[in-house]
């Protein structure tokens, strides 16, 4: 008769570990989903060294001009066959021989195409004799915490937080309802805070192993840095995730079919999956939506994640993003337990 | 761990009505309405301590609301209910731990063993048998480490029984224990309810199953409408149906119509018959000394100039008592 087995709070717990553990899906999602999402776009996006620019020219003469820069390959063609070329994306600039001088044929909406005029231009005025007024020299970063890898680490942690988090809670506990096993807890004399706490107990447990072995994979294989405090980065990560439960919670409170809960969490972290700075920053949206955007808890979570990770920014500095989280926990949590339909 | 005595100690000094003098489950003029349907109107009951009291109606009479009342799920509109001298404002939590429950299609979580289900149901309650002994009691042993999800119909609702039995209950609610298993598990499940009755447990149960009634239950009221049309011991109220058995018969013959003109009035002059219906074609009677009143009730057939094309005989029971009452069959929802 020891007390662990006549705690309530302690039983509940443990049943949410073991029926979590035993559904292979739900650690699939959680634990391998994001690191093959990064290995993914790890690859995509690694850093290549400074690609070899395409071009063409008229002229012989111009052709050697633009191969003496390192950074263009040239062939000699007539304009006709040039300006195809072009078109299909066979070389990215023409320079054509005129009477007077030169003329570049190019897209200048593509930024590869804008680089290999700036190099074709300097190639040929410098084969023409002019000398640079300045002179300069280079010294080549190619630094850890500016890559995209770097970049996305945090995104997917706080996406990966927000997943777990509202999946865990939601899906459960709608399950529960509308197996009538929440009508029979409280039918029971079951506290019933402590069903609500047994989530949270399990979620955290489980966001240590979550959190530690998405981030020292990212640390193992790709060298992420972490540039803040790790101890800061872990509140972080806790906060996120009790936002995301609180949410979770408010999503699950009245639903009472899991076709009802699933099109309400898709509608509740869709808008975050796209605007909330995972895989592109939020900045780029339009200064009108800018407000609306920035109070979203995923981008409080991953703005603060990203400036303790790549910027070592201390929590201090972060009060807004921590604001933000906690008011997201606060409210929905509050008003959850109000609004709850145990049966 | 012998917390069963303690248990049975501690409410002998703090409960007045352990002494066995007040009943253990009380209503008083309850009623229950959802949006427009009323579905409890007005029901008094009362069940002493050690009484298995079923509560008996077609679906739809009220008798999920009504037990749901009581089990503190859903508050009546009007009228009290209380439960081993207590009530559910004021004593929820107390009397949480000393009732069990077992719901209507309550599905426990498939991933859980039996044992792990039992060991987080005893968790919630402060006094109780051991996990061990519920699953004794419930005929489980051999499934103590079987996943829910495995299990049949009929382990399922003794699994139900066993969650509902952890807190060593002074008063069990069964809500159609037996809806939905074949034969033999229900025959398994009267036999464990009967265990129960044994122990002294007062037991509140519904059905719609007559047999089920029948056989369990010391008293049973039949509900219809959300109100109680019937109450009293199964021997009394198939008394009430005026003879021990019932003749069913269909006639052929008359030219005019498919079914003949029977005289009911002389079939009711017949000594030992009681009543006379008809329902759909088919002819039913209430009789007494049935070896004496079946030839009587050829006779006067055959005086009529009908030709008999189905005959027989069953004793009366409580399905006899609703049809009676209701003019209904239990089923004809």
């Amino acid at each position: 008769m020891n007390n662990l087995e006549y705690s309530s709070l302690c039983q509940l717990t443990i049943v949410r570990f073991r029926l979590f553990l035993r559904e292979p899906e739900a650690i699939f999602w959680i634990f391998f989903f994001p690191i093959l999402l990064a290995v993914g776009l790890g690859i995509a996006f690694r850093n290549r060294p400074a690609d070899v620019l395409q071009v063409g020219a008229t002229t012989t003469q111009l052709t050697q001009a633009l191969s003496a820069d390192k950074g263009l390959t040239a062939d000699t063609v007539d304009e006709a066959e040039g300006t195809h070329e072009l078109a299909t994306g066979r070389i990215l600039l023409l320079a054509i021989q005129t009477v007077t001088g030169v003329t570049y044929k190019y897209d200048d909406t593509n930024p590869d195409a804008r680089t290999a005029r700036l190099l074709a231009d300097r190639a040929i005025q410098t084969a023409a004799g002019r000398h640079d007024a300045v002179a300069a020299g280079n010294e080549l970063v190619h630094e850890t915490g500016a890559r995209y890898i770097d970049f996305v680490v945090p995104g997917l942690l706080g996406m990966n937080l927000m997943g777990s988090a509202m999946w865990g809670l939601g899906f459960a506990i709608v399950e529960a309802r509308q197996k009538k096993l929440l009508k029979r807890l409280v039918a029971s004399p079951m506290p019933k805070w402590q069903y609500l706490a047994s989530f949270l107990l399990s979620r955290l447990a489980m966001l240590i192993i979550e959190v530690a072995f998405f981030l020292g994979f990212a640390r193992v294989a790709f060298g992420v840095p972490f540039r803040g405090s790790l101890a800061e980065l872990a509140l972080l990560c806790l906060l996120t995730s009790l936002a995301f439960s609180a949410l979770g919670l408010l999503v699950s409170s009245r639903a009472k079919t899991m076709e009802a809960a699933s099109g309400l969490m898709n509608l509740v972290m869709l808008p975050m999956w796209i605007l909330s700075g995972v895989f592109f920053s939020a900045s780029r949206f339009p200064a009108v939506v800018q407000p609306f955007v920035r109070a979203l808890p995923l981008t409080a979570a991953i703005e603060a994640m990203r400036a303790n990770m790549l910027q070592g920014i201390g929590l201090s500095h972060l009060l807004l993003q921590v604001g933000i989280l906690a008011a997201w926990f606060v409210v929905p949590f509050t008003v959850s337990l109000r609004i709850f339909r145990w049966r | 761990m012998n917390e069963r005595a303690a248990v049975g100690a501690e409410d002998l000094g703090t409960w007045p009505g352990a002494e066995g003098s007040g009943p253990t489950l009380l209503l008083r003029g309850v009623r229950k309405a959802f949006a427009d349907v009323q579905a409890v109107d007005g029901l008094d009951l009362e069940v002493a301590r050690g009484e298995c009291f079923g509560l008996l109606g077609p679906n739809g009479a009220g008798k999920t609301t009504t037990i749901e009342m009581c089990e503190g799920l859903t508050a009546p509109d009007e009228g009290t209910v209380e439960l081993l001298g207590l009530n559910w404002r004021s004593g929820a939590n107390r009397l949480r731990q000393r009732i069990g429950i077992q719901l209507q299609e309550t599905q426990f979580p498939d991933k859980l063993t039996v044992e792990e289900t039992l060991r987080m149901f005893r968790s919630f309650f402060k006094h109780g048998i051991s996990v061990d002994e519920s699953i004794r009691t419930a005929q489980l042993e051999e499934k103590r480490n079987s996943r829910v999800g495995g299990l049949s119909g009929g382990q399922k609702q003794r699994l139900a029984m066993a969650c509902a039995l952890v807190g060593d209950p002074e008063l069990l609610f069964l809500d159609e224990p037996t809806t939905g298993l074949d034969p033999q598990a229900r025959r398994h499940l009267w036999d464990l309810v009967d265990e129960l009755k044994q122990a002294g447990r007062t037991i509140i149960l519904t059905t719609h199953y007559m047999d089920e009634a029948q056989r369990l239950c010391d008293r049973v009221a039949i509900m219809d409408h959300g109100k109680v049309i019937a109450l009293g011991t199964p021997q009394q109220l198939i008394g009430t149906v005026g003879g021990e058995d019932i003749v069913e018969f269909a006639v052929s013959g008359g030219q005019d119509s498919a079914h003949g003109v029977v005289d009911a009035a002389a079939l009711t002059t017949i000594p030992g018959v009681h009543s006379h219906r008809v329902d759909a074609g088919l002819h039913q009677l209430s009789v007494s000394e049935l070896h004496l009143a079946v030839p009587r009730i050829f006779a006067a057939l055959a005086g009529q100039g009908l030709h008999l094309s189905e005959f027989r005989t069953h004793s009366a029971t409580l399905e006899d008592v609703f049809v009676q009452l209701t003019g209904r069959n239990l089923r004809d929802e």
